[in-house]
């Protein structure tokens, strides 16, 4: 099953990289745009026809790998195929 | 004395460190690729830094689940000495070897320049024991992502545990004393039996010998005739 994984920093963690693209977005006249945070997507593929099954094993490799804990957290979004 | 330098795709400060250790020990360090699965006895291992596995996903991520960081992993769980520089630093970080993360610096920019430590009076670890309390090494950055942080209840635990070794002070170089913005003027820290250490700066490009710095091969050459002792 295809499953996307949306890793973000958490709320408090300083977003160099948000805060300068927000800067930049406001110096083009985008100065309505506030908060600006970069996260990053991993899709995959993963081996089960098992939407749960898929879920459970995208949260273990967050944990083991993906991300880091500390600093990030993660949210997992398995498609249904239609 | 003998020391293992661990070297990832994309170390590339190894070679730099295997010179380094051998000036001061005479011996060179064995050079242990990321797939060996286990480590000779050692005295002393040494994660070096560079980019390992292209900093993909996080800086240090991919090397800290590498067989070569577990058989790392086994030999501090033993009592083991362990060094990481920079990028190694990160990846001591990322196993979870020592607590916190080195996230961008403040200013969004790689800093490579000299900087000044200040040795901290009260870290309790093998690797500063053998330097004056208070002393000054003059040791350069080269990073982008150095910028210490952890929650606040690690920072105090660090802070009353000792486990600070070295921080940023200011010094006759260019630029903001703190290069990067870490928490604290963190530019190194240890484990709570002082036997692990994580720093940014590189002692191994400040050895003398040509090289305008010397205070690496100092820090290194006290290190290891702690560990020796």
């Amino acid at each position: 099953m295809q499953v996307v994984i949306h890793i973000s920093l958490k709320d408090g963690v300083l977003d160099p990289e948000g805060r300068a693209i927000g800067h930049s977005l406001a110096s083009l006249g985008f100065d309505d745009a506030n908060s600006v945070r970069v996260g990053k997507n991993i899709t995959l593929d993963i081996d089960t026809d098992d939407a749960s099954r898929a879920h459970q094993r995208a949260a273990r490799m967050c944990e083991v790998l993906l991300a880091n804990t500390v600093i990030e957290d993660y949210e997992i979004e398995v498609i249904e195929e239609s | 004395m003998r020391v293992a330098v661990i070297v990832f795709p994309g170390s590339n400060c190894d070679r730099d460190m295997t010179v380094a250790i051998e000036h001061i020990t005479g011996r060179r360090p064995q050079q242990v690729w990321h797939k060996e699965t286990t480590l000779e006895p050692v005295d002393l291992a040494i994660i070096p830094g560079g980019f390992s596995f292209g900093d993909y996903l996080r800086c240090g991520a991919l090397a800290a689940r590498s067989p070569a960081m577990e058989a790392v992993q086994d030999h501090a769980a033993r009592g083991g000495a362990v060094l990481g520089v920079c990028n190694g630093f990160q990846v001591l970080l990322e196993t979870g070897m020592l607590p916190g993360v080195l996230v961008k610096n403040r200013d969004l920019r790689f800093v490579c320049r000299e900087t000044s430590l200040k040795v901290e009076e009260n870290n309790q670890s093998v690797f500063t024991s053998g330097l004056e309390a208070g002393e000054i090494l003059r040791i350069p950055v080269a990073h982008n992502e150095g910028n210490y942080t952890a929650d606040e209840a690690t920072l105090s635990s660090l802070e009353e545990n000792g486990q600070i070794a070295l921080r940023y002070t200011d010094g006759a170089h260019i630029g903001p004393y703190n290069p990067n913005g870490a928490a604290n003027d963190i530019a190194g820290i240890t484990s709570a039996n002082g036997r692990v250490m994580g720093m940014m700066p590189h002692p191994e490009r400040a050895i003398g010998d040509g090289l305008a710095l010397q205070d690496g091969r100092r820090f290194l050459a006290a290190a290891i005739e702690a560990l020796a002792g």
